[in-house]
């Protein structure tokens, strides 16, 4: 099935490279530990934002590759190839978001707890901030394959990616952060979630179709 | 609508429209105005209620251009109408012009009658988000060496972007917000008096006025330096061409 085919090699070249999953993590990691130095030390202050601190930084940690989800194949031509093929570009796009967000986005969120703990994050929300993120981390993969092949072939791609997927970026953050809030009771939570669920479920179908679309014209 | 996809006969029929849209235009904002600084002071607010004369039709004309952008690129990507597309690349900036008024009197509004210049509510931030989405679209449509590529991805972005413009109208009936939910138009009637309603209404369409007045300049101007650039590019060409005759 080529949709597995486009999966699997996405990620042995990540892998084989060995550089956007580790470098995505290790700048999440790097950027939320900043945070106690630059807001203090103090445990109260810390744990209050700490859900915050790790959202944020995880949103510009899948920001970081990217520029990149595209950038190479359109380069050697492989884009085209991809066009050709008989899979639909939207599926072929789902097959980049899926893996972006297998090398960017899980990493990020396995490292997730021990940042928590750096952050003294209240353990009785790390469930919440943790299931938030495998639900809105995926949809900030989805909303970046937009960005990414809007962006395809612009002059100072990076930048432009971050100006364009960023202002869409803030209701994940919002209903992220919403859900992993201490001061609220669970149903709340619960609520958040559901949000969160359901701007999956929007940006499941309609990001490919965007994506497509802005390849499209790039192949043109 | 493809009668106007000629270029040519848009210059020809918008050129005797601009001088009386200008006198419309000056007409209903001095008379808008007048009423404006006539109108009674609020019983709370006093005389800064007069902000709202040009904050309110600034937000409202900050929202209908991004509605504007987004048709006209919908337009353009489906029909590839060519004026569709300039239209689009010529009213967004002026939709962000309008969103930073909104945003600026907005906050002059916010500090003498909340107490803060900013407050982090459901419609200030989306307003703000707003006004991120012009600016990308507008860096968009200018990142590419060859522009119908810029205008194309920018059109693409300004459909997804739409997504942004329900969720400011109705962010204040869905959150609970420092900011005043809707009172002009709603069911069962504006909550507003007439004294200022009046006013507000004219202001209203004096600004409406004034997007259709500029957008045609600019959208004259746009075809224009295309033209100019199309004749320097045969001109250039020519040049070159007999420099090739000649034998250098």
């Amino acid at each position: 099935m080529p949709f597995w085919a486009i999966v699997r090699r996405d990620l042995r070249l990540a892998f084989r490279q060995g550089g956007d999953g580790a470098m995505a993590v290790m700048f999440f990691v790097l950027a939320a530990i900043l945070f106690p130095f630059g807001i203090g030390p103090e445990p109260e202050l810390l744990a209050r934002s700490a859900a915050g601190i790790i959202w944020v930084t995880a949103l510009l940690a899948t920001l970081l590759a990217l520029d990149r989800m595209f950038l190479g194949d359109w380069e050697d031509g492989t884009l085209e190839l991809i066009r050709l093929s008989p899979l639909p570009l939207e599926l072929a796009v789902l097959a980049k978001c899926l893996s972006h967000w297998l090398v960017a986005g899980v990493p990020v969120l396995l490292a997730t707890p021990i940042v928590a703990l750096l952050l003294r994050l209240d353990p009785a929300s790390l469930p919440r901030l943790m299931l938030g993120m495998a639900i809105g981390t995926p949809v900030l993969s989805l909303l970046g394959s937009v960005g990414a092949a809007l962006t395809l072939g612009a002059r100072r791609g990076g930048v432009l990616v971050s100006l364009l997927v960023l202002p869409l970026e803030i209701p994940v953050l919002i209903f992220g952060v919403g859900a992993a809030d201490a001061a609220i009771t669970q149903e709340a939570g619960a609520a958040h979630l559901y949000i969160l669920g359901a701007l999956l479920a929007g940006a499941l179908p309609l990001c490919p179709l965007a994506a497509a679309a802005a390849l499209r014209q790039a192949l043109e | 609508m493809h009668r106007f996809a000629n270029p040519a006969r848009f210059m020809r029929v918008s050129a005797p429209i601009v001088p009386w849209l200008a006198a419309m235009t000056a007409a209903f904002l001095l008379v808008g105005l007048v009423l404006g600084f006539r109108a009674p002071p609020d019983y709370q607010q006093g005389d800064t209620v007069r902000i709202m004369f040009i904050h309110v039709p600034a937000a409202w004309m900050a929202m209908a251009t991004y509605s504007v952008v987004a048709a006209a690129s919908a337009a353009a990507l489906i029909w590839r109408h060519p004026l569709a597309e300039i239209a689009a690349q010529e009213a967004a900036p002026l939709g962000a012009a309008f969103t930073a008024v909104c945003l600026v009197s907005g906050s002059l509004w916010g500090a003498p009658t909340w107490g803060t210049w900013w407050v982090w509510d459901a419609r200030l931030t989306s307003v703000l988000v707003l006004f991120f989405l012009y600016l990308g679209y507008i860096a968009l449509s200018h990142a590419f060496d060859d522009p119908t590529r810029g205008s194309r991805a920018a059109s693409v972005l300004a459909l997804v972007g739409w997504i942004n413009i329900p969720i400011i109208k109705f962010s204040v009936d869905w959150w609970n917000s420092l900011h005043q939910p809707a009172s002009v138009l709603r069911l069962g009637g504006s909550t507003i008096d007439a004294s200022i309603l009046v006013p507000l209404l004219i202001m209203a369409v004096a600004f409406t006025l004034l997007f259709v007045l500029l957008l045609l300049l600019r959208m004259r101007a746009a075809l224009l330096e295309r033209k100019i650039r199309a004749l320097q590019m045969v001109e250039a060409e020519a040049t070159a061409s007999s420099y090739a005759l000649a034998g250098r």
